[in-house]
């Protein structure tokens, strides 16, 4: 019999991927059995680690090394040294950035130290593509709990009591929800996971997918042993391959195994899943527009109620949840609603997992107990600001959430602090901006994607957004007045007011908020046209310094444009009028007689 | 009955039934709530609901935004505010978000004054319009049909149309396409409607707020063909017309305008004035024949003889048969529809009474309907090219010459129809309405079976806007089964029962329109509100209820015409003038 001594954990995310971690495992492999060593020796893809930043990640077990970067010409060196000779690869070790300290451990470093993994508990532990993994980790012991212990009314009584709030973004309390698709009557229901993640820049869905497919799958059924469905359905987007691959292996072998299908655990419950596949229209996230798109219509939100717990896919009472609030549900049956609700504040409770991403460190997928600071989550897990510019603000909430500043950095994150600091919680995506940000580009770069997104049914977001975009387009060119700035601010709050879905709603957060919180910035924009983070270019003024010139005509003669006059050795002058701004003088001067004014 | 809700709206206390919207609330507190995506022809069970123009939102306490109030149900206790700066706010910058992306063409617009979207502008007194230099402003294709004219520049993305299109006459033409500023309403792969599957019904046209879906207009071309004097110009009106026209004049709905219409086309310069309602006995003659020589057939035990029959005046639902039911073309009768009878015996029967050649005489029809301008043009309608009728007209259409010649059509004295194509019959009339030219049939098809006179010609069982009604008429014995179906989704229903086995119908009469040619697309615009064609239907019956004679075989000059030209009805003659071949549609 195999007696495995070392596990070699290699990443099989998507971003580590793309770094050739598929390629890297396979080398593994290979050379595994060059140096007959596949006895004591196992090497498996697992789901992400979180750290993305210094991918590809590759961790062997027991000893809990963590090594970054690794490439495929670190494998043989990996294996001999450290697998076989028991020594670490120092060079590959995590380096402390201030300290410059080698760490082994990852419990040790400053990214893992202070987060709490629950939804993430099995990624990049477990082999997602096999179901034995998953089971060896308690898997599938909730639904079997669920099934022979509790009625569906006493399962929806411990989530329930456990405090999970959805994930997806709204925060709407999940028990409660399951409850009332439990209370209607109907001849079907339906259970569908929400798994499309369209945030730019977010991937905490995507992860528990490509990591930990069963768990979805196990809290699936037990929503629908909970509401009385016998129907699952995943709605995920196709360009999620890795995903719904993993979660299409992880279906059939749970079909395979009897836990899915009839008369799951011997008893007269049955659920079964099947995938649909999003064509990646952001609002289709919106759960009715979900809905009508799984039923072949077009994606877009109608009016609620209905709620889908009362008519909802095929016009049957049907409970949505995303991901990550699913991946949730086994540990909540397993540990307690207690144990889930001594977690978080008073009123979220649990963790939250978050993308991060933007001008920080540690780039890459969090998780931390509801309450951790945004200090905490941006200069101890995400290591600070890179380049060690100034942070200026961090954008939660993904597209339509708020920029929040320096004055909010000691705020507990939850949902509620989060919305009543002009921001949400959203899916999880938080996106750090640092000095050289210009927050009116920012608000632009959101609404771009909004103005992109929307559906088109209702006017305040389809033509609301729309012009409010043309606005700040117009602010960044320098031809914005104060008084655009009152009917953008007032615009927005009617498109808050009066649009149809989620999306709509809280399409104009981002102008909102940065307009509250960097109105000087705005201002510059608009009373002197200027930007104060450079980054307007129609704002930007290319001056020649008399003080430093010594007419050498570099300048002139790089200039596009004929914009630059001056004799040589006589100070050289830049006409306005003429430059196009393209920066080549400003390239060219040896003497830094180029300034940006 | 369950409990009534009480609701506070606008400080006024109202009781309404569980289900009731905020909108249907305020109309009983005397609140009239602006709205623009909505509308609602109640009796018709035609809605368009989606909450996307949000110029209906109104504020509810306690709620965090604003709420549409056409389709938001009240709740026990609700406090409602309708006109409060909050609200006025959003609903103005609203209304000033549809403007920045609509042409200001409007004294150019052809629904210039009877667009709901300027209606609302003039209500909600907006002066400017805040936006930036060159905002984007959709552009598209404009599309021109037989009958309809899209000009999506003008969309306000209500989704009436798509609503009426697929939900209501499930043809399935229009659709909403792409997203964001670029989600307009369009056909398939966005090809020209006379490409799709459009049955030219026109129902999107009847329900448009704005200038975005309009008629062809044919108006100039017959204003120059009445100037011409090497042309003979006649024309005939069809029943529901007579209806409706008058409610462009400011009279109220239901009013009979019958002989003031007739003597404003005769100062209009028309040679004669004639009545499509001849046309109309002439299709019963013919389709009641079919009928009971189908029936006698079946009943002898004749195997090639397909019941039910299907009604053929209604030239949408020939079109929607023609895509949707090509395995089903020997169903309809092959009678033409009355126009097209007119239009052939008009330029053979009337042309030599008349000693004219029918290249100099030109057949305008006046219909309530957009599909006829189609129609007209069909090629199995033409003799070498030259169209049995020339120009299809609409009643708005019409009601536009009366004001162009200056006509001040209230104080018209009243007139007749000329001969010998002007007499008509109460049976004609009723063929504007949904159920009236089947009850037309009966009352001439049992007093031909049956030999005897019938008591009471009044087939109330026949009447009525319900979607789908059926009925069984006793022929002395012989039980017929008869269904109506207006709407075409009603008729989709029937025809699928029919392929499926499901009835043992022997006749069935189908109208595309809401409550048949009064709910006509070519109607004087209803804006939602369906009392005015139930005052229409009421009219109609009104109509032949005041006629003499009240059965198409005794009109005397549908003898006449038998006696004169045509022989007796499906005579060869008959046939090769009045009756007509259907013709598969090959779908994309």
């Amino acid at each position: 019999m195999k007696h495995v001594k070392s596990f070699i954990l290699v990443c099989g995310g998507t971003g580590c991927r793309a770094s050739e971690s598929a390629l890297i495992a396979d080398d593994f492999r290979n050379m595994v059995r060059q140096l007959a060593i596949e006895d004591q020796t196992a090497v498996i893809s697992v789901g992400c680690f979180g750290f993305c930043e210094k991918g590809p990640i590759v961790k062997i077990i027991p000893d809990n090394t963590f090594y970054t970067n690794v490439s495929r010409a670190d494998v043989e060196e990996i294996l001999k040294e450290h697998i076989i000779m028991g020594r670490p690869v120092h060079r590959l070790l995590y380096e402390n950035p201030e300290t410059h300290e080698k760490i082994s451990d990852s419990k040790h470093m400053d990214f893992y130290r202070k987060q709490k993994r629950i939804a993430l508990r099995n990624c990049g532990f477990i082999d997602p593509e096999n179901i034995n993994d998953y089971i060896a980790r308690r898997g599938y012991e909730a639904l079997g709990t669920v099934l022979s212990k509790y009625t569906p009314a006493e399962t929806i009584d411990i989530i329930k009591r456990s405090g999970l709030r959805g994930r997806g973004g709204g925060g709407f309390p999940t028990g409660l929800k399951w409850e009332f698709a439990s209370k209607s009557v109907s001849n079907e229901k339906y259970v569908v996971c929400n798994a499309d993640e369209g945030d730019p820049g977010a991937f905490m869905d995507r992860s528990i997918l490509e990591g930990d497919p069963n768990s979805i799958i196990e809290a699936m059924a037990i929503c629908g042993y909970s509401i009385g469905a016998s129907r699952g359905l995943v709605y995920i987007r196709a360009e999620y391959p890795l995903a719904v691959h993993r979660l299409e292996v992880a279906i059939s072998q749970a079909r395979e195994y009897g836990l899915l299908g009839d008369a799951i655990f011997g008893t007269d419950f049955s659920f079964d899943i099947e995938i649909r596949y999003g064509a990646g229209a952001f609002v289709c996230g919106e759960e009715t527009a979900l809905i009508h798109s799984m039923e072949g219509h077009r994606g877009e939100p109608t009016v609620k109620p209905p709620f889908p717990a009362v008519k909802g896919y095929m016009g049957k009472p049907t409970n949505v949840n995303n991901v990550e609030t699913f991946a949730n549900v086994p540990v909540i049956i397993l540990n307690g609603p207690e144990w889930f609700s001594s977690i978080g504040t008073e009123r979220s409770k649990g963790t939250k997992v978050f993308a991060l991403a933007g001008k920080i460190n540690n780039v890459g997928l969090i998780e931390v107990p509801m309450g951790t600071t945004l200090r905490e989550v941006i200069y101890e897990i995400g290591g600070g600001i890179k380049n060690g510019k100034k942070f200026k603000a961090v954008q939660t909430g993904g597209p339509s959430g708020g920029c929040l500043t320096e004055e909010h950095l000691d705020i507990p994150i939850d949902f509620d602090n989060l919305l009543a600091a002009g921001s949400m919680m959203g899916s999880g995506g938080m996106i750090v901006m640092d000095e050289d940000d210009c927050m009116v580009s920012v608000a632009k770069f959101y609404l771009e994607f909004i103005v992109e997104e929307s559906c088109g049914k209702c006017v305040p977001c389809r033509i609301g957004n729309r012009r409010l975009y043309e606005m700040l387009d117009k602010i960044t060119k320098g031809k914005g007045t104060e008084e655009d700035l009152e009917y953008i601010e007032n615009l927005s709050k009617v498109i808050k007011d009066t649009a149809l879905c989620g999306l709509g709603q809280t399409s104009p957060n981002p102008v909102l908020s940065t307009l509250e919180h960097f109105r000087d910035e705005y201002l510059a924009h608009v009373r002197d046209k200027t930007c104060p983070a450079g980054k307007c270019r129609a704002l930007m003024h290319y001056v020649i310094d008399p003080e430093k010139c010594v007419g050498c005509t570099a300048c002139a003669r790089a200039c596009p444009a004929e914009a630059i006059t001056g004799e040589r050795k006589q100070k050289h002058e830049i006409d306005q009028n003429k430059c196009i701004k393209c920066g080549a003088c400003y390239e060219k001067c040896k003497f830094s007689a180029i300034n940006i004014a | 009955m369950d409990k009534k809700i009480k609701v506070i709206i606008d400080n006024k206390s109202v009781e309404v039934a569980p289900g009731t919207t905020i909108y249907q609330a305020a109309k009983q507190a005397g609140v009239d709530i602006p709205v623009l995506c909505y509308m609602n022809l109640h009796d018709l069970g035609v809605e368009n609901k989606p909450g996307g123009c949000r110029i209906c939102v109104v504020e509810v306490e306690g709620r965090k935004n604003l709420a549409p109030s056409c389709s938001t149900e009240c709740t026990e206790g609700m406090v409602v505010r309708t006109h409060s700066v909050r609200v006025l706010n959003a609903r103005k910058n609203v209304l000033e978000l549809i403007l920045s992306d609509h042409p200001k063409d409007c004294l150019l617009c052809q629904k210039s004054g009877r667009c709901e979207l300027q209606d609302l502008a003039v209500r909600m007194g907006i002066r400017e319009i805040h936006a930036v230099e060159n905002a984007l402003v959709s552009t598209y294709r404009k599309d021109e049909s037989p009958s309809i004219i899209r000009n999506m520049d003008k969309c306000v993305m209500c989704r009436r149309c798509e609503t009426i299109c697929n939900e209501v006459q499930t043809v399935g033409a229009l659709s909403a396409v792409n997203r964001g500023f670029n989600a307009v309403v369009a056909t398939a792969f966005e090809q020209d409607l006379k490409d799709s599957r459009c049955t030219f019904c026109g129902q999107c046209v009847a329900v448009c707020p704005t200038g975005a879906l309009t008629e062809v207009d044919h108006t100039p071309k017959i204003i120059n063909a009445l100037a011409d004097p090497s042309k003979t110009v006649i024309v005939q009106t069809a029943p529901a017309v007579r209806a409706a026209l008058g409610e462009e004049f400011g009279f109220a709905p239901g009013t009979l305008v019958t002989g003031k219409m007739v003597t404003a086309l005769r100062r209009l310069g028309f040679d004669k004035v004639f009545d499509t309602d001849f046309a109309a006995d002439l299709t019963i003659m013919e389709e009641g024949t079919e009928l009971l020589k189908r029936i006698t057939g079946y009943l002898n035990g004749d195997k090639t003889v397909k019941l039910p029959i299907l009604t053929s005046c209604c030239p949408a639902w020939v079109n929607f048969f023609e895509w949707n039911y090509p395995d089903m073309l020997d169903v309809p009768s092959s009678a033409k529809s009355p126009q097209q009878m007119f239009g052939a015996l008009a330029k053979t029967y009337f042309a030599k009474m008349m000693g004219i050649d029918r290249k100099n005489l030109v057949v305008v029809s006046v219909m309530p309907c957009l599909a006829k301008k189609y129609e007209c043009q069909r090629d199995e309608f033409k003799v070498d090219g030259n169209p049995d009728v020339d120009y299809s007209i609409s009643t708005r259409e019409l009601a536009h010459l009366i004001k162009l010649a200056n006509i001040d059509f209230a104080s018209l004295p009243d007139s007749g129809f000329d001969d010998p194509m002007g007499e008509s019959t109460g049976a004609s009339v009723i063929f504007g309405v949904t159920g009236g030219v089947i009850e037309a049939a009966v009352r001439t098809a049992y007093e031909i079976y049956t030999g005897r006179k019938l008591e009471s010609v009044d087939f109330h069982e026949l009447r009525g806007f319900e979607g789908i009604r059926t009925a069984t008429i006793d022929f002395n014995g012989l039980k017929l089964n008869i269904g109506i179906a207006h709407k075409l989704g009603n008729a989709r229903k029937l025809l699928d029962g029919i392929r499926a086995g499901m009835y043992n119908f022997h006749a069935i009469e189908i109208m595309a329109c809401p409550g048949g040619c009064i709910g006509g697309a070519g109607q004087p615009l209803h804006h939602g509100d369906s009392s005015i064609i139930q005052a229409r239907m009421d009219a109609i019956y009104r109509e032949d209820a005041g006629k003499k004679i009240r059965k198409s075989h005794e009109n005397p000059y549908i003898k006449r015409v038998y006696g004169d030209f045509l022989g007796y009805p499906m005579s060869e003659k008959a046939h090769e003038l009045l009756h007509t071949h259907y013709f598969k549609k090959e779908k994309l």
